[in-house]
């Protein structure tokens, strides 16, 4: 891997050399980091949009194959060995292999992404749907509900902590892969984070990671917000 | 919407011939099994685990098809109609009761309306209505989820939701079998008490032949392999049971448990001479040889039991207050005869003054007049409904 190009890209160390000792010396540089935040900015961002973007759609799809495969039992095991052997490709060489079909750009990234997404949200979704008790499953069919309604009314309902907990560790997983979304050239956070580490520049290494962390932790927060949100009953309690 | 106007009559239900076969099971879960039950009864299977008691129930609303014979549903089979409408039509109640976690009280009674497509005022309506129904206060309750209620307040709203669009028959399994003793029996008296109002048509599964002997108006007692052994109202299985096994299943002290079927009212009482403090002993010993009992009893001037009288009462021109034992136990007419005869042994008693609802003597229950009723197969048994609906009378007479 040759560094110029990089170093062209986004070179900090070199522009601003000669403003302060600390940065020579590539020390962590709370001087430099106030001056240079706003470079983060549109980075932070395109992360925030990679990540956002690909966990919806793979959300969206490993829901929807785990709805499928709960009704067609017999494609557990098939949908469970393709996404768990995706999962297992690594990230590089995902960015990579992806860009002949898809070219450079958000493209790869989101793909990529997404596929990463779908072997957990679609194993919560089947061990969420297989936890629901038969006998409100029963009670549903024994008035009347036909299979769909039992489904969305019921099963669905009562797996919905599960489901948001698979959304919860694939959003956390998602955050961190989105830093080799640079690789496929939609930019992010790894930009700066790969720039940096072929740089070894401490202060970029603490923003742009710090960055990541932070994006993790809020995107939980919001999940788990919206499972409060949804899922009322699970605090009601005996008075 | 006033439940009277738009109320469905209870269906008559007839099992004919019905058979289930499991795949792979050699034996049949439920063979042959043909009984009828007259709308507005509770007919309750029981038997041993694995009787083919729940199989033979959910034949009733298709959740599990038919091997070979009908259900008829107010002469209609099941078979021709569709299994949601059907299911929609009759009430549901399993043993785990089976309440959505995930929705609120009114939510979870409102199940079948809304799928019905009721409006959402005669929905709320509706569900006040079943939740005073019940026993529960709608505006404490409806909003509530199913963790925050106790056992048996979900009972009551799992029965709340079985009768919201008024079935004309209800389907429920071990319904009380998740509840403790002294609950159970609460809920038992409660539902009789609403079934006494409601008359619907109710297949009731249990394997406890007590709560079967008490619920039922008739009981369809079954044997594993799902062969019926007999059929008969509760009376009659204590007093005259078909074959050794439903002997054995409704245990030796059949005899006791037939007195848990009638009250004091039912059976002979003995007369009892009363008199007063300071009339003629002359008439109060004429009296004296016409009553069954000879020991007179000590009345006030309303007929209210004061104590049974001595010998050296009746030893003066008048009739002096001497007694030689209090009026105790005092039975009244409604008491449960079970009940009664446990009064008169806890106080070592062979008889006890009985009085009406207004405390008046009308007689003496005697150990003797117990086992004579208990020996005698004809005397009257009231249906199970009944037995419990003279309970709020009773009760509402003592306040
Ligand atoms: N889905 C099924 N597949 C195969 N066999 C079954 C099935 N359901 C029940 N059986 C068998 O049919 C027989 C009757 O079962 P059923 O559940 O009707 O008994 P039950 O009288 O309700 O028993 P319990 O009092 O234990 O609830 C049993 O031998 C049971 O093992
Ligand atoms: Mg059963």
């Amino acid at each position: 891997m040759s560094g110029a190009p990089l170093i062209a890209q986004g070179g900090f160390v070199r522009d601003r050399a000669g403003e302060s000792s600390c940065v020579a010396d590539n020390g962590f540089c709370l001087d430099w980091i106030s001056k240079n935040l706003d470079r983060y900015q549109t980075p932070f961002l395109e992360h925030v949009y990679l990540v956002v973007v690909s966990v919806a759609i793979g959300f969206v799809i490993a829901v929807a194959l785990g709805l499928l495969a709960h009704r067609r039992r017999w494609l557990i095991g098939p949908l469970t060995g393709v996404t768990g052997a995706l999962y297992t490709v690594p990230s590089i060489a995902m960015f990579f292999l992806l860009q002949p079909l898809l070219g450079r750009g958000n493209a790869p990234a989101i793909v990529g992404l997404a596929i990463y997404t779908q072997v957990i949200i679609f194993r919560n979704v089947i061990t969420g749907l297989a936890g629901v008790p038969k006998e409100m499953v029963d009670a549903a069919a024994g008035m009347g509900m036909t299979p769909n309604q039992r489904l969305f009314k019921v099963e669905v309902p009562l797996a919905l902590p599960e489901i948001l907990a698979g959304l919860r560790i694939a959003s956390a997983t998602t955050v961190g892969l989105a830093a080799f979304a640079a690789l496929a050239g939609a930019g992010g956070l790894g930009q700066q984070l790969i720039v940096s580490s072929l740089i070894v520049f401490k202060s970029n290494v603490v923003v742009a990671g710090g960055l990541v962390t932070l994006l993790a932790a809020a995107l939980d927060l919001v999940v788990l917000g919206i499972q409060r949100l949804l899922t009322p009953w699970r605090r009601a309690v005996l008075a | 919407m006033g439940d009277a106007s738009d109320r469905s009559s209870a269906e008559p239900l007839e099992f004919r011939e019905v058979t289930k076969r499991y795949p792979g099971n050699a034996e049949p879960a439920v063979d042959g099994l043909s009984l009828k039950l007259p709308a507005g009864e509770i007919c309750v299977l029981v038997g041993p685990s694995g009787c083919g008691k729940t199989t033979a129930m959910r034949m009733v609303n298709r959740m599990i098809d038919i091997t070979s014979g009908d259900i008829l549903l107010g002469g209609r089979s099941v078979k021709q109609r569709q299994p949601d409408e059907l299911r929609r039509n009759i009430g549901y109640v399993i043993q785990q009761i089976g309440l959505f976690p995930h929705r609120t009280i009114a939510d979870n009674i409102a199940t079948v309306p809304a799928l019905l497509g009721w409006k959402k005022d005669r929905i709320a309506t509706r569900v006040d209505e079943l939740l005073e129904l019940v026993g529960l206060d709608p505006h404490e309750m409806r909003d509530r989820f199913p963790a925050q209620l106790s056992g048996g307040q979900r009972q009551r709203v799992g029965v709340a939701r079985a009768l919201a669009v008024d079935p004309p028959v209800m389907l429920m399994d071990e319904p009380f079998g998740a509840i403790d003793p002294i609950n159970r029996e609460r809920l038992q008296n409660e539902f009789l008490r609403l079934q006494a109002e409601l008359r619907k048509t109710i297949v009731f599964v249990t394997h406890d032949i007590d709560e079967a002997i008490k619920m039922g108006d008739r009981i369809a007692v079954m044997q594993v392999g799902g062969r019926l052994a007999q059929y008969a109202p509760p009376a009659e299985l204590l007093t005259a049971p078909a074959t050794p096994f439903v002997e054995d299943f409704v245990g030796a002290d059949r005899a006791l448990k037939r007195l848990a079927l009638q009250r004091v009212r039912d059976i002979d009482l003995w007369s009892v001479a009363t008199c007063r403090a300071g009339e003629p002993t002359a008439a109060a010993r004429a009296r004296l040889t016409d009553a069954d009992l000879d020991i007179p009893m000590l009345v006030d001037g309303e007929r209210r039991p004061l104590g049974w009288l001595s010998e050296r009462g009746l030893t003066g021109e008048r009739v002096r207050p001497e007694l030689r034992s209090p009026a105790e136990p005092i039975v009244e007419l409604d008491d449960i005869l079970r009940d009664a005869l446990s009064d008169l042994l806890a106080r070592e008693s062979m008889y006890g003054p009985v009085v009406d609802a207004g405390g008046h003597l009308v007689g003496a229950l005697s150990i003797q007049a117990i086992s004579h009723a208990i020996g005698s197969a004809g005397s009257e048994v009231r249906s199970a409904a009944e037995r419990v609906a003279g309970d709020a009378g009773e009760s509402a007479g003592q306040e």
